[in-house]
């Protein structure tokens, strides 16, 4: 059709800086119709390939243009458990838009699916009329998923649909993984996250925060107490730092320490004990969606300058498109090609100086992509009293160090057959960013579901 | 069936006026703690994480017992609550326990509320087998803590005060000293604020003495995700609350330790006064 792709509401740059408010307001009613229309139902849907759990996305497109939301929000359900979260977070433009129609073939702006997707999910959760999925009647079988992030939500609501009692063991002491102590409110809001947990209540699923699996208690322990398997959803999330001098100066956080302080811990209001010290010159090393939101956070408490540098070019960056877009928006400074080589302090040891080093790029590494490689002699240096260092994340060893006889790689990760995502402790399933390193909300989910499919197939064979 | 967890408090016991022990259902971290493991608490929906040693615990009562001085906010709340109030949130047992073995003869050394954390290592010690000499230090009197506790675990008491009020006059390092001349020592062990630790480790390294430290850094998480919590060991970083708390003490940066340590000490110092100046903290009397 000639209608153009809607656009997305947004909250004005100037103004979002401000507070935490979402910065993409959503869509409205006629908007969402009117995009929706724009789907033309391929008989050969190339989107759904897009999609990593598959979701019947001209059929509840075609629900949206009809005005049903609630039932487009139902189909919906059908194969993802947290819609409102991904219909936020997804990288769309790699994923479900790349394979539209009109990306591929008409070169063309996609269909907005993202978008739809979120509207339909929102209309739902404002109707307050959640729909529960129908939960076979219990059969009595105690599982337990590790850990609280997409992928053990997603799992958890999958085995309490097949009539399993299901707990969830949570470290933290908030359930929700890296979507609460992560991505922040401005992207994705903690009650959107809360009302699915509040669903997945609903349907039986039992939650146990301040619980550490390997610690708190271990696989045999629980085991003893019933438990037939388990999905370890335990996330990677260990920082990574540089190992480059003055890296242990005050004022050089982690973006996970930054962004749990702030997002998990909330610090940057008035009544929470938990201080954050942000500079006037804030820099995030990094080019990734959580180098992005810490940039953007810095921003909020007050930064002047909050710059994000990165040894590739802005092309290689591996954030999202749209979070790259708001950032500019929003006055954040690009620094590409261009690493810190050292910290300087003050004579309390607070970070004042980094010293920069330009990049140019190379041969394509095993990425793929163009590796960056020092100019000698090009060293900078430049203020800063914050710095964040985002340069990726490492799995969460606590389940495997507790399991000697749990295969993993030399990364760390969790080995799994790809398809049952059984590990080498038969009643030990895995998934989400202890299998694959830092990857997304939505192959966790995806990896959340195999597994609780795959484990019920174990469990029925096994007579648990 | 999992009833919703209740950390509550079912016993309270003031050593001074700033120092209490609490000993807090939690049967799950009773069970599996082992000398050398500490908690992570939060008080309230607004509280920090903090870390906590846990100093004992009674598997059958399913209770573990804390000994937390006042220093700020947050320890000021946890020693606000009475028996019959619940802790917000607890986790544990965090950390890696300390490696007992039996090894001849052991040093001891605490200083102020690190004597708290020095308590459980020292009685593993001496059920190991090893003769304990153990020394404990603080400023005056009435901050020196759990003196019959660790005395009824240790061969050899020393206790150590800045102005001679109690024990013998003088610092840490000089109690140690004494012993040290006395008889060979296989290994020590130390546990107190940043300084301290930093000359007992000089002290001990003078006399090739095998030395571990168990560090005191701020934490948030407590389970290696957040970095707040590293140090320098050997010139590698270390993650105290994963790696440790202990390490070789004669490879720590303690220099670095303690710039890390004062962190947040303005906005700290800050919210504490604003505490103090909305609740009642005055002399509650020690029992
Ligand atoms: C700042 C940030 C922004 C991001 N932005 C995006 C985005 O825009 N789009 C996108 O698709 N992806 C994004 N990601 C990546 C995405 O969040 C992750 O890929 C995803 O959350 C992985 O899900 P998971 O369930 O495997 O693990 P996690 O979400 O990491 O959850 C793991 C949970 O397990 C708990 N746990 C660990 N060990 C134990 C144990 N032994 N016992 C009990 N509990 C345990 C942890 O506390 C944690 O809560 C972002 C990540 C970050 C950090
Ligand atoms: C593994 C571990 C075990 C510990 N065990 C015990 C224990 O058994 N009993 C106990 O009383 N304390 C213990 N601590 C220290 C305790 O965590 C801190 O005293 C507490 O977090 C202070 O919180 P606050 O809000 O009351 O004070 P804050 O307002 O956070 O701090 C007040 C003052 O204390 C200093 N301070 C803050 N954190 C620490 C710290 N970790 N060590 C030393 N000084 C600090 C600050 O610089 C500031 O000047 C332990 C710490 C660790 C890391
Ligand atoms: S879940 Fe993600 S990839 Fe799948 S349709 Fe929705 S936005 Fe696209
Ligand atoms: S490929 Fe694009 S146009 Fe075709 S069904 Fe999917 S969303 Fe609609
Ligand atoms: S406290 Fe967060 S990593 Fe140690």
């Amino acid at each position: 059709t000639g209608l153009r792709r809607v656009k997305m509401n947004e909250v004005d740059a100037r103004e979002r800086i401000t507070s935490y408010v979402e910065v993409n307001s959503g869509l409205t009613k006629e908007q969402a119709q009117i995009e929706a229309s724009r789907c033309i139902d391929c008989p050969n849907p190339t989107c759904i390939t897009g999609c990593p759990v598959e979701i019947n996305i001209p059929k509840f497109i075609k629900r949206i243009e009809q005005g049903d939301f609630l039932e487009a929000a139902k189909v919906l359900k059908e194969t993802s458990t947290l819609p409102a979260v991904c219909g936020r977070v997804c990288p769309q433009e790699k994923q479900c838009e790349a394979n539209c129609f009109y990306t591929l073939k008409l070169k063309k702006d996609p269909v907005a699916i993202g978008y739809l997707e979120r509207f339909a999910a929102d209309y739902e959760q404002a109707s307050g009329e959640i729909s529960i999925p129908e939960i076979n009647e219990k059969n009595g079988i105690k599982v337990g998923c590790i850990g609280s992030g997409p992928a053990g939500l997603t799992f958890a609501g999958e085995m309490a649909k097949m009539g399993y009692e299901v707990t969830v063991f949570e470290a933290l002491h908030e359930i929700g993984g890296v979507l609460k102590y992560g991505i922040p409110e401005f992207r994705l809001p903690n009650h959107i996250v809360d009302v699915e947990i509040d669903a997945l209540k609903r349907m039986g699923v039992q939650f146990e925060t301040n619980f550490i699996v390997g610690k708190t208690a271990a696989i045999e322990d629980l085991k003893e107490e019933g438990f037939k398997a388990f999905f370890a959803g335990s996330g990677a999330g260990l920082p990574r730092f540089m190992g480059i001098p003055g890296e242990n100066y005050l004022g050089i956080l982690s973006s996970n320490e930054y962004l749990t302080r702030i997002n998990l811990m909330q610090a940057a209001e008035h009544d929470s004990d938990t201080p954050v010290v942000s500079g006037k010159n804030v820099m995030v090393i990094g080019g990734g969606n959580t180098a992005m939101d810490s940039v953007r956070t810095a921003k909020r408490l007050g930064a002047k300058r909050a710059m994000i540098v990165y040894r590739r070019s802005m092309d290689e960056m591996p954030a999202r498109i749209e979070e790259i877009e708001h950032a500019k928006e929003e006055g954040i400074e690009f620094m590409t090609l261009a690493n810190p080589i050292e910290y300087f302090a003050d004579k309390n040891g607070r970070v004042n100086q980094v010293k920069i080093q330009k990049m140019e790029l190379g041969e394509p590494d095993a990425s793929g992509r163009r590796r960056p490689v020092p100019i000698e002699g090009s060293e900078e240096i430049i203020e800063a009293e914050t710095v964040v260092v985002s340069v990726g994340v490492s799995p969460n060893p606590i389940v495997p160090d507790s399991l000697p006889d749990l295969e993993t790689t030399k990364w760390g990760t969790i080995v799994v057959n790809p398809h049952s995502l059984q590990s080498s402790i038969p009643e030990m399933f895995a998934g989400g960013d202890i299998v694959r390193g830092g990857a997304t909300v939505i192959l966790a989910m995806g990896d959340g579901r195999r597994a609780a499919q795959a484990m019920h197939k174990y469990l029925k064979n096994n007579k648990a | 069936e999992y009833p919703l967890i209740m950390f509550k408090i079912v016993n309270k016991e003031f050593f001074s006026e700033n120092v209490v022990k609490l000993e807090i259902h939690a049967p799950r971290i009773a069970k599996a703690r082992r000398a050398g493991h500490f908690v992570i608490l939060k008080i309230g929906d607004k509280g920090e994480r903090f870390p906590l040693t846990i100093a004992g615990a009674d598997r059958e009562k399913g209770t573990i017992t804390l000994v937390v001085q006042k220093v700020g906010v947050s320890s000021r709340k946890l020693s606000a609550l009475e028996v019959g109030d619940s802790i917000t949130d607890l986790v544990g047992p965090l950390g890696q326990a300390t490696h007992i073995q039996h090894k001849g003869t052991i040093l001891a050394c605490g200083g102020g509320v690190g004597v708290a954390p020095l308590l459980p290592i020292v009685e593993a010690y001496k059920k190991a087998g090893n003769r304990v000499i153990t020394v404990i230090a603080a400023r005056s009197k009435d901050l020196i803590i759990l003196e019959d506790q660790i005395r009824s675990f240790s061969d050899e008491l020393i206790v150590m005060t800045d102005d001679g009020s109690h024990g013998q006059k003088g610092l840490v390092t000089e109690g140690m000293e004494a012993a040290i001349a006395k008889e060979k020592i296989d290994e020590a062990i130390i546990i107190g604020p940043a300084v301290m630790m930093k000359f007992a480790a000089l002290t001990t390294k003078k006399h090739n003495i095998p030395t571990m430290a168990s560090l005191n850094t701020i934490m948030v998480d407590g389970t290696g995700m957040c970095g707040a919590c590293r140090i320098t060991v050997a010139g590698k970083t270390k993650f105290v609350c994963v790696d440790g708390p202990e390490f070789d003490a004669h490879e720590v940066d303690f220099d670095e330790m303690l710039l890390r340590l004062n962190g947040y000490k303005e906005i700290e110092k800050a919210a504490e006064s604003n505490y103090l100046k909305t609740n009642n903290d005055s002399c509650q009397i020690p029992s």
